[in-house]
């Protein structure tokens, strides 16, 4: 492949590549995430491969991977093309039937489609399935039709043109300009204007000027930046050179976790791919422009997440927070002038570029634009990741996009923003999201991750869950981070195990302020958000720890028994069995009896229990009843049930 | 104790030679090679590359993603995830440290176990997870664990 010169060049690359390409020439795709990959992904990517071969059908149909397609409850997903057709769950020995009906007689395989819960209703297109049809899918969409590592898919849905554009028609200035009036605000926490941002590093005085990608996306729960850089890391490349170029800068970098192997590896082919095309390198597109990658692995460290210390990380020291009294745009990488935005920032400067600042203008709300993609996870039907414009309900994203709560269960909060955020509680369900809002609800947008909690999780276990995974991850070198959250795990713990005592929510805020106050860097200065806001929203509950020593959601363990019901037991074993710590007494036609001493309260005896039965309970705040005298346990035989 | 090959040691660390502020992908390889970074392999960098050891060992016992000890034949990882989480990973967690008798961070005297508490691996629709040498188990519930840990040898 000899390097593209211009942009005519690129257009009629574009041309040849799709000349090539039979629009009628069957296509299947199969959703290879890390998610569907762990699902099964690459057993049916074998299958349809071995398949095709098998019913000689390898030269006649076209097979592609593809990134992440965000219906991850219902991976791994196939498509096929020019049908249209939708499979859900797709197994191994699905293929053949797939192949044979849908491939070589135009039939539809029924139970693998998309079945509406409400209507039983079954839907064939993927965009008609509800979790697709209510999103705005601007910078994820293209996920599902290109192959990540074939630079030719991204060209031939006219990838690289933005970029083309940008160093044939624009002078740096008027692309800066461009962003700024876009109003692009940084997807990775703070909101901070990308377009601003990048203005202070250009002005910045010293040369070389770095620009970088972060993909560390250390909060627990988020996990479409990894989605985006898996992909469709063309996207985020392209993003990423016309930065440089309004910028100044000829080197970047991108900060991406050990932990997310394939997109390290998908974004190693994607940098071979363009410099060998000519995007990256001395003379891009024949501009004259020049411009690198390269890739920095990063070794898990949530606070090395942080701009600073991600910089400290790529210098090859420990990845901790500098001081900011001066900001990294203007010394950051080896104290020279350093952009960082966040993968989702990136990846929306193409479209920008391509359809202008006032169309990015005309979505989402008045501070904030465009689209925001988040991560949805939790006790909600349909994981997954789901892009919609800045300013849609948390409603329609838990409840139209994600089909409401799990198991029937009711709605208790949604929590957003990783550990640096908040929960946020029913009665703000219509509230718009976007940045200003969930701040001002005490939350914050984060990198987007939106982790739905139903009435069975107890609000201060994940106040104290937070607390100790900051704990963990705090790097331990300014005091209020450092000693305030350890304190504040102490304070959790102690009301969690039923030792609380009048007086320790009080503390935690004192605490809290200090810490917002007084810390080095945005992981202290954020980490008391999780206790603030369950305390705003949930004090109820904190008190009915404290106070009644009550878990109303009936999970601390210390606050909680499992209970038999003697006129609910049927005496069928199956507790009794499965106890690890042989707790359980009784024999058949015996009702069964919790020997409360013995329980390590592992809710085994719960979970097996048969739903018809329902006789294991759970009981907080209050003694567990005397067991039944023997005499009282047997069962006379019952009339059938 | 397994034995260090020294010539692979030497083959990573020339990878990198020359180049500025390679330590952590260094040994970022060398955690990817042996499963841990041992003693030996410190010393050896600290001799190439005129790093102190202290400066070695503040990077390699900072970062999540290196290991100073050895470790088990199987590797156990837990979500606790905040998806996994409130989907009742804590329970599952509590069975594996039950069952096999350590906490999170320690290895099975004989060397079969290896077990770690992991925040988040991405796929939280198959929450709560448990990934075992990378074999991926999702929604996994506490009276699963005992089975589940029984077919690892």
């Amino acid at each position: 492949m000899s390097r593209v010169k211009s942009k005519e060049d690129l257009l009629a690359l574009q041309s040849a590549i799709l000349a090539k390409r039979d629009p009628d020439k069957p296509l299947i795709t199969l959703c290879s995430g890390t998610a569907c990959c762990a699902t099964g992904s690459n057993a049916v990517a074998n299958a349809i491969k071995a398949e095709l071969e098998k019913q000689g059908l390898s030269d006649t149909v076209s097979f592609r991977r593809t990134g992440c397609h965000g219906f991850c409850e219902r991976g791994p997903i196939v498509t096929i093309y020019p049908y249209d057709i939708c499979y859900l769950n797709v197994s191994p020995e699905d293929v053949p039937e797939i192949i044979s009906k849908s491939i070589k007689g135009h039939e539809i395989v029924e139970r693998l489609l998309y079945t509406d819960p409400n209507t039983g209703e079954r839907i064939v297109r993927e965009s008609d399935i509800p979790f697709y049809k209510y999103q705005t899918r601007l910078v994820f969409g293209d996920n599902p039709v290109i192959e990540p590592t074939n630079i030719e898919d991204y060209i031939a849905i006219g990838g690289y043109q933005a970029l083309a554009k940008v160093l044939e028609e624009m002078t740096p200035e008027e692309v800066l300009e461009e962003v700024k009036k876009s109003n692009l605000r940084g997807r990775g926490g703070g909101g901070f204007p990308a377009g601003r941002k990048w203005e202070s590093t250009r002005n910045a005085p010293g040369e070389p000027k770095y620009v970088i990608v972060n993909c560390d996306e250390g909060d627990p729960g988020a996990y479409m930046d990894r989605s985006l850089m898996e992909g469709n890391p063309h996207r985020v490349l392209e993003g990423l050179i016309i930065g440089a170029y309004a910028i100044g800068s000829h080197q970047g970098f991108v900060y991406v976790r050990q932990e997310y192997p394939l997109a390290v590896k998908n974004l190693s082919i994607a940098l071979d791919q363009a410099r060998e095309y000519g995007f990256l390198g001395d003379d891009i597109l024949g501009s004259g422009f020049k411009f690198d990658v390269c890739i920095h692995r990063g070794a898990g460290a949530f606070v090395s997440g942080e701009s600073s210390a991600l910089m400290n990380a790529i210098e090859g020291k420990v990845g901790e927070p500098r001081p900011k009294y001066i900001h990294t745009s203007e010394s950051g990488i080896w104290e020279k002038p350093s952009n960082l935005n966040n993968v989702e920032t990136w990846a929306n400067v193409p479209l920008i570029i391509e359809r202008g600042a006032d169309w990015f203008n005309s979505i989402g709300t008045e501070h904030s634009k465009g689209t925001k993609i988040f991560s949805l996870v939790g006790a909600v039907n349909n994981t997954g990741l789901v892009e919609v414009p800045m300013g849609t309900t948390l409603r329609d994203i838990i409840y139209k996009i994600g089909g409401g709560i799990r198991s029937g269960k009711k709605f208790k909060a949604v929590q957003t923003g990783g550990p640096s955020g908040g929960v946020i509680p029913e009665q703000y369900l219509d509230a718009p999201v976007d940045f200003d809002e969930l701040t001002r609800l005490g939350s914050m947008m984060g990198s987007g991750g939106m982790i739905v909690m139903a009435e069975d999780t107890c609000i201060v276990d994940i106040a104290r869950y937070f607390v100790d995974f900051l704990c963990d991850e705090s790097c331990g070198k300014c005091v209020p981070c450092r000693e305030g959250l350890k304190r504040m795990r102490d304070i959790l713990n102690d009301i969690v195990a039923g030792r609380g005592k009048e007086g320790d929510i009080e503390l935690l805020e004192e605490i809290a302020h200090v810490m917002k106050s007084a810390s080095l860097c945005a992981l202290g200065t954020t980490a008391a958000n999780p206790v603030l806001s369950t305390i705003r929203y949930f004090k109820a509950e904190y008190e009915a720890h404290i106070e009644e020593k009550r878990c109303p959601a009936l999970v601390c363990k210390d606050l909680i028994s499992y209970y038999i019901q003697p006129d609910k037991c049927i005496a069928c074993m199956l507790c009794l069995k499965n106890c690890p710590s042989g707790a359980i007494q009784g024999e058949k036609r015996k009702i069964h009896v919790i020997d409360q001493r013995k329980c390590i309260k592992c809710g085994i005896c719960f979970e097996v229990c048969p739903p018809k039965v329902r006789a294991v309970t759970k009981i907080s705040g209050k003694p567990v009843p005397p067991p039944l005298p023997e005499s009282e346990r047997v069962i006379e035989r019952r009339a059938k049930r | 104790m397994v034995e260090i090959d020294l010539n692979r040691v030497e083959e990573i660390i020339g990878r990198y030679e020359g180049e500025e502020g390679v330590l952590i992908q260094m040994l970022l390889d060398l955690q990817s090679e042996f499963n841990w970074i041992p003693r030996e392999v410190i010393a050896r960098i600290s001799e190439r590359l005129h790093i102190p050891k202290s400066q070695i060992y503040r990077i390699a016992s900072f970062y999540k993603a290196m290991s100073l000890s050895p470790v088990g034949r199987h590797v156990i990882q837990v979500c606790l995830g905040t998806a996994c989480q409130v989907r009742g990973a804590p329970r599952i967690m509590d069975r594996v440290k039950e069952s096999l008798g350590i906490e999170e961070g320690e290895t099975t005297q004989d060397m079969r176990f290896t077990l770690r508490r992991v925040n988040c691996l991405g796929c939280c629709a198959m929450g709560p997870v448990v990934v075992v040498d990378g074999d991926y188990h999702g929604k996994v519930t506490p009276s699963e664990v005992e089975d589940l840990l029984q077919s690892y040898k």
